[in-house]
């Protein structure tokens, strides 16, 4: 799709704006709408966006594979490891309270950490599974040009 | 929303099946918008209506663009699912009026969660505080399941088109 100059230019112009509104969707969960889960496939989005447009080997360039893999594990490890934190400090497993040094920030930390773990895990497999079906067949290959 | 049931029930063409299947995600989503559900709303457009698409316009890719007719008749089918909505519809007659606030479900841990919600988190969103730390749990498994899905798929299809890949690479400098 490398002759399409609009799509080009549009895609180029637009994908940082997905990136930030991610970012945004991701760490203003807590206040306005949105979470992890969203962010996650939202900030996925602007890469699928990349991969569809420059093809997929320019996108594995930007995003390479193990990072990926990387990504997929590490989200889930902060999760659970904000969960074995305060077990350590010596409440419940996801008990936030003990994070800080007033539960209700505590809490807030807690819930921060935790979302951070879901976006960047839904976000890095979103991004596996597009590359592995993607990767998998020529005929989009073909069509990226 | 009904109509494009239908024609995903209808078409054979696979390609119009998946835009359709992703204009009913949009239309659900501005459904829970009129709800109020905005968080679900915004997966819903997001996940439904964006990613999946990608995903299954991918998926076509590797196959065909055209359904194949079934041989089997759709009698047996067609009794289990009308059995089945019945079986729901004959339920929700039993559910409080929509909206009703002596329903069971205001009554039992949702005005806990909304007044203490934000005075033990400080987190305004409702949602989100139930989300990650009430239900904190619920929300490990679901990560879990997003997780064990990538490593599902990955071993399924990347690993053997990365060693192909590799071949290739390898061809193409000799």
């Amino acid at each position: 799709m490398s002759h399409h100059l609009v799509v080009r230019v549009v895609s180029k112009l637009l994908i940082p704006y997905i990136l930030l509104f991610g970012l945004y969707v991701q760490f203003h969960g807590d206040f306005g709408p949105g979470g992890g889960f969203q962010a996650g496939v939202i900030f996925a989005s602007a890469f699928i966006l990349y991969a569809l447009v420059h093809g997929l080997n320019n996108a594995r360039k930007v995003l390479p594979d193990h990072w990926v893999r990387i990504g997929v594990a590490l989200g889930l490890i902060i999760y659970a490891g904000t969960g074995v934190i305060s077990l350590f400090l010596g409440r419940n497993f996801l008990d936030y309270d003990v994070l800080s040094q007033n539960p209700v920030s505590g809490q807030h930390l807690g819930i921060f950490a935790v979302e951070f773990g879901v976006g960047l895990t839904v976000a890095s497999v979103m991004v596996a599974i597009f590359f592995a079906f993607a990767g998998r067949g020529h005929k989009i290959d073909e069509m990226e040009g | 929303m009904v109509l494009t049931v239908f024609l995903i029930v209808k078409l054979h063409n696979l390609f119009a099946v998946v835009m359709i299947s992703g204009i009913y995600s949009l239309l659900a989503a501005t459904f829970f918008v009129v709800v109020d559900a905005v968080d679900v709303a915004f997966t819903e457009a997001a996940v439904g209506a964006g990613v999946s698409t990608v995903l299954m316009l991918g998926a076509l890719s590797l196959t065909t663009r055209t359904e194949k007719t079934g041989t089997r008749k759709p009698f047996v089918p067609l009794v289990v699912v009308l059995l089945t909505g019945g079986a729901l519809v004959y339920g929700t007659l039993d559910m409080p009026v929509y909206g009703d606030p002596n329903a069971p479900i205001h009554q039992h841990v949702a005005p806990v969660y909304l007044e203490e919600g934000i005075k033990e988190t400080g987190v305004p969103n409702v949602v989100t505080v139930v989300l990650a730390s009430y239900r904190s749990y619920d929300t490990m498994g679901e990560v879990t399941v997003i997780f064990t899905a990538g490593i599902a798929v990955m071993a399924l299809l990347a690993v053997g088109a990365g060693g192909r890949r590799r071949r290739k690479d390898g061809e193409d400098k000799a």
